[in-house]
């Protein structure tokens, strides 16, 4: 069968792929584009390891069909960074040792700058509702709260950059 | 050299550097299980058991093998049929046969999941059309998945081979009872009779898995001489190496086993599934093999933990001593024997000082998924009911729940019911810290209330080997054996760092793979900071004696007058000379001039790991309306020995309670009728999301194992022990009821409360 | 598998087409959140997928006529941004809100949740409460029925071959209105519920209930719209008495199964619990329009 040809944009560049309809968009991420800082914990929207950001809203990129990036736009975790300057949530990740195995980072990463995006200034219990959808099983979240927290005052301008 | 006998001032351990690994975490560039990619690699996939137990009469693989894009097909007659054979390579025993068995099927499916087949293909879509054209003929045998279901004489057998040890006169019959075992300290008959207030009770749990975010991914290639390459996230190479040279009958020497990133484990990765099949199917195709496991393939064929019946009885004195105390534990081990039930048996009392204690365990086999080890295998499950009985023993006895902790606490020297006595042990600093905590006495509202509970866990140390080379630069790196679960890594730099007395952003530490750096046992049993720690230190020390010595020949004075001190080497005292110091740097460019490189590697079998012990206090909220538990406040005090990174021993006690959090109220493998599991996946499987959590205050004490050079101890598998029966004890002063059946889940609290107001 | 077409196009006509002459199941993609999953587990094999997303009208909030006019695959974070369809239907826009994370409620619509008519699906006792219609397009031209006539059981629902939602309309409540959605799930998020129910209440100027209507989710085949319950509250100031008579009512309704969700006597208890605590909700928003 013939596959799509899907022009979109991914971090800021013009991306061209070929996919077949039934992979998904973290499916063509991963195995296509090489972009593996997208991981799959479930495949089934339950664990928001796969987070991207599409047209502006935080998604889950393994419910979506890489044939719908279509003239959209896609941020995924290494898209966060800067060249080699980390984002605050980047940051105040390492700072506050948010990360043990590391593999839910990428998706926490991404939902928490949507986080941030959105809502400058959210609440301890806004910011865990927020992130409800990004299971972390090492860490038990206390440390990734604190980060997200100390990311977002800094970023308001009320600490200065560590 | 012992830091904390000579109590230097300590520059870098115990402080909180940014991990080295760190950036590439956050960005996504480190390289997990499945993010390895190789030149021509092929995606396997493995055929699965719809049944919870039948006899396979016959697989044709032929319609598969002829579909176009498969390369490769493999299946039960592609393995060794492996003897009966123990090791002690993974975490606790293993049977190569029943691990051979595990991966592939042979002659029986013994639980829905069991991999009977394997293909690998050119794509993921032909790989999966692949499996629905092999054919394999079932017999299915009635199944059980209950444990003393499976204990009972008339229960259908898993193995006709398997007859109960541990009991006298040897049994004729198979039975799904792999082992009885038998603890005895003391008399309890007499301790029972001499008891004035006894607490007996009948606690329950079920299978939960270890639910680590990142599936089992291996990507495996075999060359045409037979020499092997394994790319996988697993708790220990050396362990992937070591399994998949037995079960594929290959020279240990012939496999290299590189461990990527590990998504976490919690000893659910300390044993291989994909690795040997990978193996296998590259061989035969003369391709690298990738193979994923689904997140449903990951609860139906891996881990889980036991789940269990446990009773237990304790008798005291009225002034709260604990006269008698007697367990017995059915544990299954899935299907194969090997649950942690041992540990079980050793674990429940560990923590108190008895004179009269019984415990009797069983390892009982069923129609599910082999059981996998899950942070501090098997004590969980036994405090869950002890520390319950002694919240209920407390009630009784109208004392405080942490004085009468404190009145039979172990101490330095008391003596175990299964044999070894403790040394410098913190237990007591624990508890009363935990006592002493805002937490304990701060105020509680409507339908809320406060459990606390105990925990322990013997942490283990073993083999580890770990290198520290001096760059042309002055610059370090340090290699060693141990994926990276929770930040070890940055541990091992802090402690070479310090030793050498360099900034730890001078020194690197790398996880070496199974050819490049000498044997290490696995990440597991808590065993990294202290063994490999040591490992690390032993062979910093030695290259700070190089460099003294190097210096020495610089200098042209005998190396006994050469001390190191800040990074640097210092003629010792005036007479040695009045020389400028010499930097580690100002060595490291002369080292070929001086000798060659500057480097050692150590390999030891650390002994000496102190035990762990932890209290938690929590505060729930309870809706008797729904029977919905709030977690509103959770404190969890550990002895750690030294925190080398304080950051990541916090997170390590914050994971551990949470994962116990999960375990108490909502996670279980539900079962229908059939024996197959109804909830593989995180939607019903259902582990704490962030706003089921308050923040969780992790309290260090610090009692120094004086037999690990800084004072570490194992801290990793502690927390996991104490919060169900914290939680448990919560509900009963929220509700004035005694759960006692995991997991408390709001049907079974609302129930409850239900048949009380009849 | 054999090959799965897509096709995204770009007016009605054309996906009425496409669904109407596909030779074997075609399946409607806005948001993907349930069909994504149950394509990956086999549960559906379709032969063709009509994305929706690229038709005009189809993703926005507009209001015409009284009424707010709700294109179908709007996602749930355009939804609950819509101030002015917060305002008037807090009750929808709390129950929508709720379906899975915030990543699902980057994609998620109304449309999908209805029509994939899982009995315990969120936004819909709470669209029924609230009087929604849906508006149909397909091969005889458009209508519109009460949402409360599309789910027909688990997994079914009363559209015809050719036929997909391409609006919702919610007319303006009257004055003293106010509705509101609770569900009862074991975690805090990330569940499907157990039990559903949305009520709306209309009040006159002393704070009399003279309409009601209270659907209740995850209890039965399809969510039930139950009148007797509505009944136990129409002439009361919801005392005491009338919520303890709406508590049986709701749990008189219940006919649900037991699952890995929640057993038959559970939800039923809950039903009563969540139905009294979300006519209170209802009831503080309605007087508050007063």
């Amino acid at each position: 069968m013939s596959k799509h040809h899907v022009t979109t944009t991914i971090n800021g560049e013009p991306v061209e792929f070929l996919c077949e309809t039934q992979e998904t968009m973290l499916d063509v991420l991963r195995n296509t584009l090489n972009l593996t800082g997208s991981k799959e914990g479930c495949a089934s929207g339950d664990c928001g390891a796969c987070s991207v950001i599409c047209d502006g809203k935080l998604v889950c990129s393994c419910l979506m069909l890489g044939v719908e990036a279509e003239g959209r736009s896609i941020v995924t975790v290494e898209g966060v960074a800067e060249g080699d300057t980390l984002h605050p949530v980047q940051r105040k990740f390492l700072e506050h040792a948010a990360l043990q195995c590391g593999f839910c980072t990428p998706g926490l990463i991404v939902a928490s700058k949507a986080l941030l995006d959105e809502n400058p200034n959210p609440t301890e219990e806004e910011a865990r509702y927020w992130l409800a959808g990004n299971l972390c099983r090492c860490t038990g979240y206390d440390k990734i709260i604190a980060a997200v927290l100390d990311a977002a005052a800094e970023m308001r301008g009320e600490r200065s950059a560590a | 050299m012992n830091y904390i006998v000579s109590k230097p001032e300590l520059k870098v351990v115990g402080t909180r550097p940014v991990r080295p690994d760190g950036v590439d975490k956050v960005t996504g560039r480190a390289q997990f299980g499945a993010d390895m990619v190789l030149p021509g690699m092929l995606w396997g996939k493995v055929l699965r058991s719809p049944h919870a137990h039948a006899r396979i009469l016959g697989i044709d693989t032929s319609k598969a093998e002829k579909l176009p894009g498969v390369k490769a097909v493999v299946t039960a007659k592609d393995f060794p049929d492996i003897a009966s054979e123990e090791a002690f390579v993974g975490e606790g025993p293993m049977n190569f046969r029943d691990l051979s068995r595990n991966c592939m099927a042979r002659d029986k499916a013994l639980y829905e999941g069991h991999a009977v087949a394997a293909v690998a293909a050119i794509s993921q879509s032909v790989a999966d059309a692949a499996l629905a054209l092999i054919d394999v003929t079932y017999e299915v045998l009635p199944h059980v998945i209950d444990v003393e279901e499976a204990m009972r004489p008339d229960a259908p057998i898993l193995h006709e081979d398997l007859f109960t040890q541990g009991v006298e006169p040897k049994p004729t019959k198979p039975s799904n009872i792999a082992k009885r075992l038998h603890f005895k300290k003391g008399d309890v008959a007499a301790g029972f009779r001499e008891a004035e207030v006894i607490v007996e009770g009948r606690y329950t749990t079920q299978p939960v898995h270890q639910a680590y975010i990142e599936p089992h991914a291996a990507l495996c290639a075999v060359a045409a001489d037979g020499q092997a390459q394994i790319y996988s996230s697993s708790q220990g190479q050396f362990m992937v190496r070591a399994y998949c040279a037995k079960l594929l009958g290959w020279d240990i020497a012939n496999i290299r086993a590189v461990p990527l990133e590990i998504g976490g484990g919690f000893g659910g990765k300390t044993l291989v599934y994909l690795e040997p099949l990978a193996l296998a199917l590259s061989k035969k195709s003369g391709r690298p093999v990738k193979i994923v496991m689904t997140r449903e393939e990951v609860f139906r064929a891996s881990g889980p933990t036991s789940g269990a019946v446990v009773e237990v009885k304790i008798g005291a004195r009225k002034d709260g001593t604990i006269v008698a105390a007697q367990q017995v534990l059915k544990y299954q081990a899935g299907a194969f024997p090997g649950s942690p039930v041992g540990p079980g048996c050793m674990c429940g009392f560990a923590m108190y000082d008895l004179p009269n204690v019984e415990v009797e365990g069983f390892d009982v086999v069923s129609n599910r998924p082999k059981v996998a080890a899950y942070r501090a295998p098997g004590a969980p499950i036994s405090s869950w009911a002890v520390e319950s009985a002694l919240d209920e023993l407390a009630r009784k006895l109208e004392m405080d729940p942490i004085a009468l902790r404190e009145k039979n606490a172990v101490r330095d020297g008391s003596k175990t019911h299964y044999g070894p006595s403790f040394r410098d042990i913190g237990f007591l600093e624990t508890i009363r810290a935990a006592r002493a905590h805002p937490h304990y006495t701060a105020p509680l509202g409507k339908n809320q209330g406060r459990g606390v509970a105990c925990g322990f866990w013997f942490n283990i140390g073993g083999e580890s080997s770990a290198a520290v080379h001096i760059n042309e630069d002055g610059t370090a790196t340090v290699v060693s054996g141990n994926p990276d679960i929770g930040g070890s890594r940055a541990s091992m730099a802090m402690m070479a760092a310090e030793v050498l007395g360099i900034p730890v952003e001078k020194v690197r530490p790398i996880v070496g793979d199974t050819a490049s750096i000498g044997f290490t046992h696995l990440t597991g049993g808590s065993r990294v900071t202290f063994a490999t720690g040591m490992a690390v230190t032993q062979a910093a020390e030695k290259v700070v004696e190089q460099l003294k010595a190097r210096a020495a020949q610089i200098w042209e004075i005998p190396a006994e007058a050469v001390e190191w001190k800040d990074g640097a080497a210092y003629p010792a005292g005036s007479n040695a000379g009045g020389f400028e110091p010499l930097s580690l740097a100002d060595i490291a460019l002369k080292a070929a001039r001086t000798g060659g490189p500057i480097s050692s590697e150590v390999s030891l079998n650390a002994q000496g790991a102190g035990p762990g012990f932890g209290c938690h206090i929590c505060d729930v909220e309870v809706d008797p309306e729904t029977g919905a538990v709030k977690i509103l406040r959770y404190t969890a005090v550990q002895d750690v020995g030294k925190a080398i990174h304080p950051a990541y021993v916090e997170g390590q006690i914050q994971g551990g309670a949470a994962q116990g959090i999960g375990w108490a109220l909502n996670e279980e493998y539900i079962y229908d009728s059939q024996g197959r599991m109804e909830n593989p996946g995180f939607l019903d499987y259902r582990v704490p999301v962030a706003s089921d959590l308050p923040r969780i205050e992790a309290v260090l004490v610090e009692v120094p194992n004086p037999r690990h050079p800084f004072g570490a101890r194992g801290v990793g598998e502690v927390p996991i022990v104490p919060p169900m029966a914290a939680v448990g004890n919560a509900i009963r002063a929220a509700t004035g009821l005694r759960l006692r059946d995991l997991p408390m889940s709001p049907p079974k609290v609302r129930a409850a409360l239900d048949a009380a107001r009849k | 598998m054999p090959a799965l077409n897509y096709a995204a196009p770009t007016t009605v006509k054309e996906a009425v087409a496409l669904l109407a002459g596909a030779s074997g199941t075609a399946k409607v993609l806005s948001g993907g959140t349930d069909l994504l999953v149950q394509l990956r587990s086999g549960r559906v094999r379709p032969d063709l997928i009509v994305d929706t997303k690229r038709i005009p009208g189809l993703i926005g909030i507009s209001e015409e006529s009284g009424a707010f006019v709700i294109g179908a695959a709007t996602p749930g974070a355009v939804v609950e941004a819509h101030e002015g369809l917060k305002r008037a239907f807090p009750g929808v826009v709390e129950a929508m809100d709720l379906i899975g994370s915030q990543q699902i409620q980057g994609r998620a619509t109304l449309a999908g949740n209805l029509c994939n008519a899982s009995p315990a699906a969120d936004s819909v006792p709470a669209m029924i409460a609230a009087g929604a219609i849906a508006v149909i397009a397909g091969p005889n031209g458009q209508r519109e029925v009460p949402v409360e006539q599309i789910p027909t059981g688990p997994g079914r629902t009363s559209l015809g071959r050719g036929e997909f939602i391409v609006a919702f309309r919610l007319q303006k409540p009257a004055p003293r209105t106010g509705d509101a959605y609770l569900r009862f799930i074991p975690r805090t998020e990330m569940d499907i519920a157990v039990v559903g129910c949305g009520v709306s209440l209309t009040l006159d100027a002393g704070g009399k209930i003279i309409a009601a209507r209270v659907c209740l989710g995850a209890v039965a085949p399809t969510p039930v719209l139950a009148p007797e319950a509505a009944a136990a509250l129409v002439g009361s100031t919801l005392d005491e008495a009338a919520l303890a008579k709406l508590d049986r009512a709701a749990q008189s309704v219940c006919k649900p199964i037991n699952d890995k969700r929640g057993t038959i006597e559970y939800r039923t208890k809950v039903a009563g619990v969540l139905a009294r605590r979300t006519a209170a909700i209802a009831y503080e928003r309605a007087k508050a329009r007063g």
